[in-house]
């Protein structure tokens, strides 16, 4: 394997390490707050200078890297098991089932989000620890991020339905049920990667989104997203170009999946 | 074929062309005072052009501009100076107010001014089915007010009650036309609404007709138009502003006043504490759906002296605000300066001092947590309203710092509705940090805070009668003030009310924060001051000269 192929691997090796290793890379606690150097440049003792409290950043991109790193595929892996199990069935049965599955999916696509979460943020207590509060939030990410890769599964098993194997499987008498596990299943995981890959770095942007909703991960606990809201009313690259660290990382991390993914899709073929 | 012109009928077409130009240059000159053009951002759309029916910032500031009043308070002095009326006088007992009124005077569209027009304003405020927030301040009892012309340059009006500060009101009332067709949008200030394009722009032209000159006998406004560009985003206006297609900023965040005080520093103005507060509260609300021991922690006096106390506000003031912001020392800035009580000075940082006033009530340290007497963890979440950096940042900081004396605090940001519904209907909530945005120097305007019974008694509302003995007695100092006609009483009456607030500490006042605004070197005359509007407040005497 050649360098190039193996950089993937090892940049998310890397980060992953990195992540893990917080209590002992990071020079300070994600939420000390060094009240006399607020907002500081790079230094020896602030490696990515500080924040607008005074936290040191690369501290909080460290722990925040392990949070987004962990939680974001784990929302991810659940909308898209719900997504293979409503969608893919669906396009599997066929027929009226798929009818039903689809309309429903509709239904949940059109429903206005946002003042759900609101109402979901207005039931839940004030008084949840950051931990909790970064556990719900994943959570209902992933509960409720299934829809779109739905939509494509039900095409996708739609498909493989009237394909000749599936034909030939079911002539031969094998149950539906394990004609779907054994047959249908394996050849819908190309699209079910594709769909897992692609939610995650939409879970780790919409989390920072939710930020506003107070449904985001709860100060002083860092995210990426919460990271990367220090972007906001940035005037120029140029001004302060460490503050891009948490974005170069997602991008990093991001670019990375995307091409195990292509890899995975190549040997396969 | 050839035209030929000879030079004299040559030299004749010059001349006349030259003084065809001269006569357009001076019939521009006529109407125009050269004062060029003022263009500066509203944020939000102005609800309303009728002055009597404001009730929101962008509103308010057409009327401050378009809007001939009685007496206006010079916002730089905090005095009352005359308006439209040379001299006014208020009765003994608060109820009565007589005016003289300037002669000559007459509206935007020419319409003369007389004390029939204040007559029939008085009337259109007063009306219940106007819904004048403006006129509620004039609201003191049961009974209709009565206006009295005596000359076309004389009234008096009477209440059914004293209204404290009543000649300090007129301020906020433009007086309307009684016979104009062209009903409120005929003004006696110094510019008038000339076009408006919803969500755009309101364009507003000088009043060829107001009233006011200045020492020199010069026909004011200076300036020709003023444009009012609709922006909600503070980015896009930052950014104009930077591009010299905006002339100034109201209220700017201290961020931004760093940002342009870097590249320009003779652009910004930091006037000092302005009016606002920003506090904290909790939550003594007796129905309020929270466990029996925290509504215990939350009522004990010593418990929120205790927090105050943990609380780094130089830190707050300096941090979150980059030094734009004063601790403060209690209701009232040291901005207003009749009002403030010189005596209350910020409360002093001193976690140990906290840590041991909690000792001393039952409190203990336990492995670097804070528990009650009953073995209780002390936690509670602080609420505050998301997007609103500053007060995230204070929340972080109150934190960190109440962390020290071992106190858990969960920060929690939501939307302001929920907020609301929480602070006012549900009471679902331990602590708020909030702010209050003060227009009025006159403590009347926090009636509606600080009486028990009020729906905005933000801590424990709509008491019926007041719970603590406290409560009772700013009740009754509230009461006093408004009904003393004598300042001085007024005075002493609402100084102890403060002394009160500090003592028990059902707000924590944290900070107030600065008046930051930026003004163009374009713009001559500007003077920005802590009361709104604070860099337009003398638009009649500013000009605009070209970059």
């Amino acid at each position: 394997m050649s360098l190039w192929r193996k950089l993937p691997y090892v940049l998310l090796a890397l980060v992953l390490a990195a992540s893990l290793a917080a209590n002992w890379l990071a020079p300070a606690g994600y939420a000390r707050q060094y009240r006399e150097a607020t907002d500081a440049p790079p230094s020896h003792a602030h490696w990515l200078g500080t924040d607008e409290l005074g936290r040191d950043r690369f501290s909080r991109v460290l722990y925040g890297t392990r949070i987004s790193l962990l939680l974001a595929p784990a929302a991810a892996l659940l909308s898209a098991l719900l997504a293979a199990l409503i969608g893919g069935l669906a396009g599997y049965l066929g027929g009226m089932w798929a009818r039903m599955a689809m309309a429903v999916t509709d239904l949940f696509l059109s429903l206005p989000w946002l003042f759900l979460l609101i109402t979901a943020r207005a039931l839940m207590p004030l008084n949840v620890s950051p931990l909790v509060s970064v556990m719900v939030t994943f959570l209902l990410l992933g509960l409720l991020g299934w829809t779109t890769a739905a939509r494509v599964l039900c095409a996708s098993a739609g498909t493989l339905r009237t394909a000749d194997f599936v034909r030939q499987a079911r002539a031969a008498g094998l149950p539906g049920l394990r004609l779907f596990w054994v047959h249908v299943v394996p050849n819908l995981k190309p699209v079910l990667y594709a769909q897992f890959w692609i939610s995650i770095p939409v879970f780790i942007l919409s989390e920072a989104n939710l930020g506003i909703l107070g449904l985001g991960v709860a100060e002083p606990m860092p995210s990426w997203g919460s990271l990367l809201k220090e972007l906001e009313g940035l005037v120029s690259v140029g001004e302060e170009p460490w503050k891009f660290v948490p974005l170069i990382l997602l991008v990093v991390v991001v670019t990375s999946f995307q091409s195990l993914l292509s890899r995975r899709e190549e040997v396969a073929a | 074929m050839k035209c030929h012109i000879r030079n004299s009928e040559r030299r004749a077409c010059w001349q006349a062309i030259a003084i065809t130009a001269i006569c357009v240059a001076l019939a521009a000159q006529a109407t125009a005072q050269g004062g060029g053009e003022l263009r500066f951002c509203l944020r939000a759309e102005p609800k309303t052009f009728h002055p009597l029916k404001v009730d929101d910032d962008a509103s308010a500031a057409i009327r401050y501009l378009t809007g001939g009043v009685l007496v206006r308070v010079n916002r730089q002095t905090q005095q009352l100076e005359p308006g439209l009326a040379v001299s006014w006088n208020v009765s003994k007992d608060g109820r009565e107010i007589s005016f003289r009124l300037r002669s000559g005077v007459t509206f935007s569209d020419g319409t003369p001014f007389s004390a029939g027009d204040v007559a029939y304003t008085i009337q259109q405020l007063m009306d219940p089915a106007l819904h004048s927030s403006t006129g509620d301040a004039f609201r003191s009892g049961a009974g209709n007010v009565e206006t009295k012309v005596l000359s076309p340059t004389q009234i008096s009006i009477r209440f059914p009650a004293q209204v404290a500060g009543l000649d300090r009101l007129f301020d906020q009332v433009a007086i309307l036309s009684q016979h104009s067709p062209k009903k409120e949008m005929a003004v006696l200030g110094p510019f008038l609404v000339s076009d408006y394009t919803p969500g755009a722009t309101v364009l507003l032209q000088r009043n060829p007709n107001y009233w006011k000159t200045d020492d020199r006998g010069r026909k004011l406004p200076y300036l020709d138009s003023i444009r009012l560009d609709i922006q909600p985003n503070r980015d896009v206006e930052l950014l104009r502003f930077k591009r010299g297609e905006l002339d100034l900023i109201n209220s700017l965040d201290s961020t931004y006043f760093d940002k342009l005080a870097e590249t320009s520093p003779q652009l910004v103005h930091d006037a000092g504490p302005s009016l606002d507060s920003e506090q904290l509260w909790f939550n003594e609300v007796t129905k309020a759906p929270i466990s029996g021991y925290k509504k215990n922690w939350f009522h004990s006096a010593n418990f929120r002296r205790a927090i105050s106390e943990a609380i780094n506000r130089e830190d707050m003031a300096r941090v979150v605000f980059h030094g734009h912001a004063q601790p403060a020392a209690g209701p009232f800035s040291p901005a207003n300066l009749f009002w403030f009580n010189n005596r209350l000075k910020p409360q002093a940082y001193s976690p140990d001092a906290a840590l041991k006033a909690l000792q001393s009530e039952g409190f203990r340290l336990e492995n670097g947590t804070l528990k009650d007497k009953d073995g209780n963890a002390v936690v509670f979440s602080i609420a505050t309203n998301s997007g609103n950096k500053a007060r995230e940042s204070m929340a972080v900081l109150i934190q960190d710092d109440l962390q020290k004396i071992g106190i858990h605090v969960n920060v929690v940001t939501l939307d302001f509705p929920s907020l609301i519904e929480r602070m006012m209907q549900t009471f679902d909530y331990e602590a708020i940090l909030l702010g209050l945005t003060n227009v009025d120097l006159d403590p009347n305007g926090e009636m509606n805070v600080w009486l028990s019974s009020s729906e905005n008694h933000q801590w424990n509302p709509q008491q019926k009668v007041p719970e603590t003995a406290w409560e009772a007695e700013i009740d009754r100092l509230m009461r006093v003030q408004a009904s003393a006609s004598d300042a001085n009483k007024r005075k002493e009456a609402f100084d102890r009310v403060q002394e009160i607030a500090v003592e028990e500490e059902p707000f924590i006042f944290l900070v107030n924060k600065n008046a930051l605004s930026a003004v163009a070197t374009t713009v001559h005359g500007a003077a920005p001051v802590i009361l709104s509007p604070q860099t337009f407040w003398n638009a009649e005497r500013l000009t605009v000269s070209p970059k």
